[in-house]
């Protein structure tokens, strides 16, 4: 089959911009015009120091939204990240509290409590049939109810450990910052997994049509318990991560991830109903809001304005490219 | 079967909200050290009346299969705008509160346009507005303060004929003005319909959209009232991000409380008012049995938790497995 049959400018493109799906190409379409619209303002806007460090505060994000992007392929969606979050950094650092074997393994501990949190969420989910939006909204009132009795309504007091604080801002590789490079680890294993592992292909069943992949013999509700235990478990490590970053915890630093790690992925292309979408799409989102957020900073906006902004874009794009199809 | 068993399946979950209502409010008055008297009952139902507004709201939405996670924000924003507002003179008390309300029927209309014309998924679209309008109240007060015609506010958290809680008056009225035509309209109907078979209700020629931007924008309605009511009982307005945040969050407890089926079709707000009234009272009742309030989090989070764990239930009477997959 010749390239000419496809006809029109669609069939002069190259080969990979034509299977791209054009929801990735808006999303880093619109990164450049963020990118050229602050070099507008400030020419510092496309220096390497500063595109390494909105990556670097991009890779927090990232770890994050990879989690949301697992469930969200499933068409469940976890409300539960905040308190994740907050549960694994401040149990990171309450750990770090009893001796060296705290220390040693403050970070797993954070990573655990929040895989705990996924499984409570994947087994209401995936065996109780509790509708996702329901029941993770539950666990984070739980997590949130854990966190405020554990610290006596206080910031907690306990700081990261030496290695946290190596992981969020220390060089292995000089030049290209630790968060970086565990982001990309990170998003390394997750493609492997949804594109070269029955696992991720069944997250894509599942999210297609659950009954299919149910009578096809796959045991779907492990699957869905993982994918949430994984998200939790995600979460609680950018948590780690964030606490490493402020060298502590704090009560509501998991309250601005939410919304940031949802709609990265949904404005990656990722479908909110499930079972479509590409982790590239959900790096393109993460690149994309932490820019949007670092551009109104520096332009000195308001929290107030910032959040219209905010809102006002997400919905714009997805009225872009997320609509539902009409029915009929 | 007779008509009474009709109407009993149909309010299954209402009556049952009711019931755990009574029970939580029996048990919270007989521990409570002032027991059952006029001023508890007075301040127990005015904090229970903000709950109720909004979760009827939220039931209105949810009915249609869809969800509104503004409801909390519109509830923030109309509470900093009626700081604004609602003061001075009789006429400019009145034009406030009208005002106000129609800035959260405006709200909600703007959710059911992009939710219904838009095409966009509820969640997403939801809580994407609700970062704009929790930024609006941000604009209109970044610091607490403001005030509020007094004497309208205490004619309305104060008691009618010095034994009912006029805030209860208020909440009846507004159920037989708001939600009764509502549910018995063509529209009403349209949104039941909607939320229980998209594809039948259209295919039957019902207004599905009309019906689902109307509930939204009533939600709006709804959300908005109740921001006027944290008003009169703060005198003041305030854009708490974590207030907007639990109020929707709650909303939404309350309305599975009150048997409103999140799948969309099956309940009525009044099951949800009672929900929230229970959700409430049962969040209190730490405080007459003497615990560390630091633990009312943990115990509401545990008891909304078990609330929607108990819908697991109906897992039971599934014969057919391919049931438990939607």
């Amino acid at each position: 089959m010749s390239e000419t049959t496809f006809g029109g400018i669609a069939g002069r493109m190259p080969k990979f911009i034509r299977r791209a799906d054009p929801a990735v190409l808006t999303a880093f379409a619109c990164i450049v015009l963020l990118l050229f619209l602050g070099s507008l303002y400030s020419r510092s806007f496309l220096s390497p120091e500063y595109l390494l460090q909105q990556l670097k505060v991009a890779s927090f994000l990232g770890v994050i939204a990879t989690g949301m992007m697992l469930v969200i392929l499933l068409g469940q969606i976890d409300l539960s990240v905040p308190w994740s979050v907050a549960a694994g950094a401040m149990m990171a650092c309450a750990a770090a509290a009893y001796g060296p074997t705290g220390v040693a393994l403050a970070i797993p501990f954070g990573i655990l409590c929040g895989v705990a949190i996924g499984i409570v969420n994947g087994i209401g989910v995936a065996y109780l049939r509790i509708p996702s939006m329901i029941i993770t909204l539950a666990t984070n009132a739980v997590a949130q109810g854990l966190m405020v009795v554990y610290t006596g309504g206080f910031s907690p007091q306990d700081s990261a450990t030496v290695a946290m604080r190596y992981l969020a801002t220390g060089f292995t590789i000089p030049g290209v910052p630790n968060a970086v490079i565990i982001w990309a680890l990170i998003g390394a294993a997750m493609v492997f997994a949804l594109t070269r592992t029955s696992f991720g292909r069944t997250v894509y069943g599942i999210g297609n049509r659950e009954r299919a992949a149910y009578l096809s013999g796959i045991d779907t509700r492990r699957v869905v318990m993982i994918a949430f235990a994984v998200s939790g478990g995600l979460s609680a490590f950018g948590g780690v991560l964030l606490a490493g970053y402020a060298s502590k915890a704090a009560q509501s630093m998991g309250d601005a991830y939410l919304l940031p790690s949802i709609a990265a992925v949904v404005l990656g292309g990722t479908s909110i109903l499930g079972g479509r979408g590409s982790y590239l799409g959900t790096v393109a989102g993460v690149i994309l809001i932490t820019l949007l957020q670092s551009i109104l900073s520096v332009m000195q906006m308001p929290e107030a304005g910032r959040q219209i902004i905010y809102g006002v874009v997400i919905v714009a794009m997805l009225l872009l490219y997320g609509r539902a199809p009409a029915s009929r | 079967m007779k008509d009474w068993r009709y109407w009993l399946a149909e309010q299954r979950g209402t009556l049952l909200a009711l019931g755990i209502f009574i029970v939580m409010f029996i048990i919270y008055t007989s521990n409570h050290p002032a027991g059952f008297n006029a001023n508890v009952v007075q301040t127990a139902a005015n904090k229970g009346v903000l709950l109720a507004f909004v979760a009827m709201a939220q039931t209105l939405v949810v009915i249609t299969a869809g969800i509104d996670l503004s409801v909390g924000m519109i509830f923030l924003l109309t509470n900093c705008l009626a700081s604004w507002l609602v003061v001075g003179t009789p006429m400019e008390t009145a034009f406030g509160v009208v005002a106000v309300l129609a800035v959260g029927l405006v709200c909600g209309a703007i959710n059911g346009a992009i939710v219904i014309y838009g095409r966009l998924q509820p969640i997403v679209a939801t809580i994407a507005t609700g970062a704009v309008y929790y930024g609006i109240g941000l604009l209109l007060r970044p610091f607490p303060g403001g005030s509020v015609n007094e004497d309208l506010a205490d004619a309305l958290t104060g008691r009618v004929f010095e034994l009912v809680p006029a805030s209860l008056v208020v909440l009846l009225a507004v159920v037989l003005v708001v939600w009764v035509p509502f549910s018995r309209s063509v529209l009403g109907r349209a949104a039941y319909a909607a939320g229980s078979s998209e594809t039948a209700a259209y295919m039957s020629g019902v207004p599905i959209r009309r019906g689902k931007f109307m509930a939204y924008t009533l939600a709006g309605l709804l959300a908005a009232i109740g921001g006027l009511f944290l008003t009169f009982f703060t005198y003041t307005g305030e854009a708490a991000y974590a207030s907007g945040n639990s109020y929707t969050l709650f909303s939404i407890a309350a309305v599975v409380l009150g048997g409103v089926s999140l799948f969309g079709g099956k309940g009525s707000a009044i099951g949800a008012i009672f929900g929230a009234l229970a959700f409430r009272t049962i969040g209190d009742l730490l405080f007459v049995f003497d615990f560390d309030p630091l633990w009312q989090p943990l115990f509401q989070g545990v008891i909304l938790l078990i609330a929607v764990s108990l819908g697991a239930f109906a897992l039971f009477r599934v014969r057919n497995r391919l049931e438990w997959f939607l």
